[in-house]
């Protein structure tokens, strides 16, 4: 397998990260590489194996629908980059 | 100094010191040493001493527990109220935690004051440390080498004797592997033990916090604090509390070590192989057994992990958006350019390389391919384990396949950075508790250290070991030059 800039293009597009033209062209070439390193699983027999999410064996626990939390909106929104009578703001979505 | 943490908690309840006095002179020698060796992203000392002259006072109430008073650094993907906590990036370069990770409370109820955040590798991604925002950490026993990553602030630190302990993190090898290259012991638990709540994710299924000491002894009586069931992480384990110390004086006549024979194959040269040898030489000479174990699927487990870890990364960093907290970019348009501009500017190379890959293993036409092919390949290295250690108690292999190397030698190429890791990412991919500590000194006077596995909750046979081991030699006890 071998990544085209068009793919990479698509990656960074639907990981949200902004590349120009020469980012391309190098990320081009460490993804290659990176892939290169991946293929090795290809060769592998897995037929029948089932896969393996998670190092436990786990079910979600369940709680009673009670109220645990406090209410520490001032405080979570201190740090966040902008925000306006208790929301954050961010670019218009909808015109 | 170069007191161990068990020595430093009877100086203090022998009235021999004070909590205060000690935070003093680790946080002088922060101050001396911190400008070469980059080890700490943050100091606060008014904080540190607040903390101390608490626990002073909770000793003079007789209310003080083991480890109350005695000092210790956190690394900074724990998320500690009031502390700056970066992650050792720039998209979290201005973000003071609104609260505190569970691994930061059991630190504070047991009364240990917090020395700084310690640097790392941005978002624990990388194995030399150099990838942090903040720069990278020198190794103290050479400068012009890398600490290992990506708890290579903590590992540094404890090496220096800026810190008598720290916390880490291992998703793939991050507390061994620096363990391992600064000459210290560090301790990775058995997946679910410790929790996750507040430990800013890379990949969740296989990041774990683990303690970062001198000695085995520490790291046991450390995960004694740092252990617990907590509801806040949906995969932390509920069991009864343990003692992590109980088998430190078990003698080891009997004991059964694997060796994988796919660890010590024609990759083992020169000083590690050696310095290995020897220690399994040494663990014979003390009772133990030694048996050839098969893990014959571990070659791929470097394989699964890039397609895993990244793609775990992916989904956990879609968080950092601009919005919320952390970093925003200065000028944007439209929502889309916004998240598209913060991420760009505000993530590193190798951060962006891990979500990219993991995008692209989760799109649509290569998700069974890539993921689903991975989750097999992991459950075949998990049945490995199984297997091995139907033969063996324990499981003994070098840490890294080399000592530390020269900063920038392996920053050009991704793939060589990441077989760092080749011995201790399949631990990981199984979920069960692996260390690292200290065997010998290559020819150029820096550590090797030697990994041990264990299986599914036997965290205290594994300090047992290695403890024994360190009661027969004094590797764990040198210090760099100078320090």
């Amino acid at each position: 397998m071998s990544l085209s800039p068009q793919d990479v293009e698509r990656i960074a597009k639907l990981a949200r990260i902004r590349v120009n033209g020469d980012e391309v062209m190098a990320y081009q070439s460490q993804l290659n590489n990176i892939f290169g390193l991946i293929e090795a699983m290809q060769a592998v027999d897995t037929a029948g194996i089932a896969p393996m999410s998670h190092a436990q064996d786990l079910f979600q626990r369940l709680r009673p629908d009670v109220v645990t939390e406090p209410n520490r909106r001032d405080a979570f929104q201190a740090v966040a980059p902008q925000t306006e009578n208790g929301l954050y703001l961010v670019p218009k979505v909808i015109e | 100094m170069n007191k161990t943490i068990k020595q430093l908690s009877a100086l203090l309840s022998a009235g021999k010191a004070s909590s205060v006095e000690l935070c003093q002179d680790y946080l002088a020698h922060i101050q001396t040493q911190n400008a070469t060796l980059n080890a700490f992203i943050s100091v606060d000392n008014d904080k540190t001493l607040a903390e101390a002259r608490a626990a002073d006072a909770l000793r003079t109430s007789g209310q003080a527990g083991l480890l109350t008073g005695v000092p210790i650094a956190h690394k900074d993907i724990f998320c500690a109220e009031g502390w700056l906590t970066t992650c050792g990036s720039k998209i979290l370069s201005n973000f003071v935690s609104p609260y505190d990770a569970h691994v930061i409370e059991q630190f504070k109820a047991a009364g240990m004051p917090c020395l700084g955040k310690t640097n790392m590798d941005e978002f624990a991604m990388g194995s030399s440390n150099e990838t942090s925002f903040y720069g990278p950490v020198r190794n103290p026993w050479d400068t012009t080498r890398v600490p290992g990553g990506s708890s290579g602030g903590s590992a540094a630190c404890v090496a220096a004797r800026m810190a008598p302990a720290a916390t880490g993190t291992d998703t793939g090898g991050s507390i061994r592997q620096p363990a391992a290259l600064c000459g210290i012991t560090g301790l990775k638990p058995t997946y679910g033990i410790v929790s996750r709540y507040g430990m800013i994710a890379f990949a969740s299924s296989l990041d774990q916090g683990g303690p970062m000491a001198q000695t085995a002894e520490d790291c046991g009586l450390l995960l004694n604090v740092m252990a617990g069931f907590d509801t806040r992480d949906s995969t932390c384990l509920e069991r009864p509390k343990e003692d992590y110390t109980r088998s430190l004086n078990q003698p080891l006549a009997g004991l059964k070590i694997g060796l994988p024979r796919e660890f010590f194959g024609p990759g083992l040269v020169g000083d590690t192989a050696k310095a290995v040898e020897e220690a399994i030489s040494q663990l014979i000479k003390l009772g133990a057994e030694t048996v050839e174990v098969g893990l014959p699927n571990s070659g791929l487990s470097v394989a699964a992990y890039y397609v895993l870890a990244p793609a775990e990364a992916s989904s956990n960093l879609s968080r950092f958006d601009g919005v919320r907290y952390g970093y925003r970019t200065p000028e944007y348009g439209d929502l889309t350019d916004m998240y598209e501009k913060t991420r760009a500017e505000g993530f590193g190379s190798e951060v962006k390389r891990r979500i990219m890959i993991g995008a692209y293993v989760l799109s649509h036409g290569y998700y069974d391919a890539y993921y689903i092919q991975a989750q097999k390949l992991r459950r075949l290295i998990a049945n490995d384990f199984t297997t091995a250690f139907q033969q063996c108690d324990v499981i003994l292999s070098p840490t890294a396949p080399s000592t530390a190397f020269k900063l920038g030698e392996k920053t050009a190429d991704p793939v060589e950075m990441y077989l760092s890791d080749i011995y201790t990412i399949a631990v990981n991919l199984a979920g069960l508790p692996g260390m690292s500590l200290p065997c010998g000194f290559d020819a150029q006077g820096l550590p090797i250290g030697m990994q041990l596995i264990g299986n599914y909750f036997d965290e205290a046979r594994m300090l047992g070991v290695a403890h024994q081991y360190q009661l027969a030699t004094d590797w764990h006890a040198r210090a760099p030059q100078g320090i």
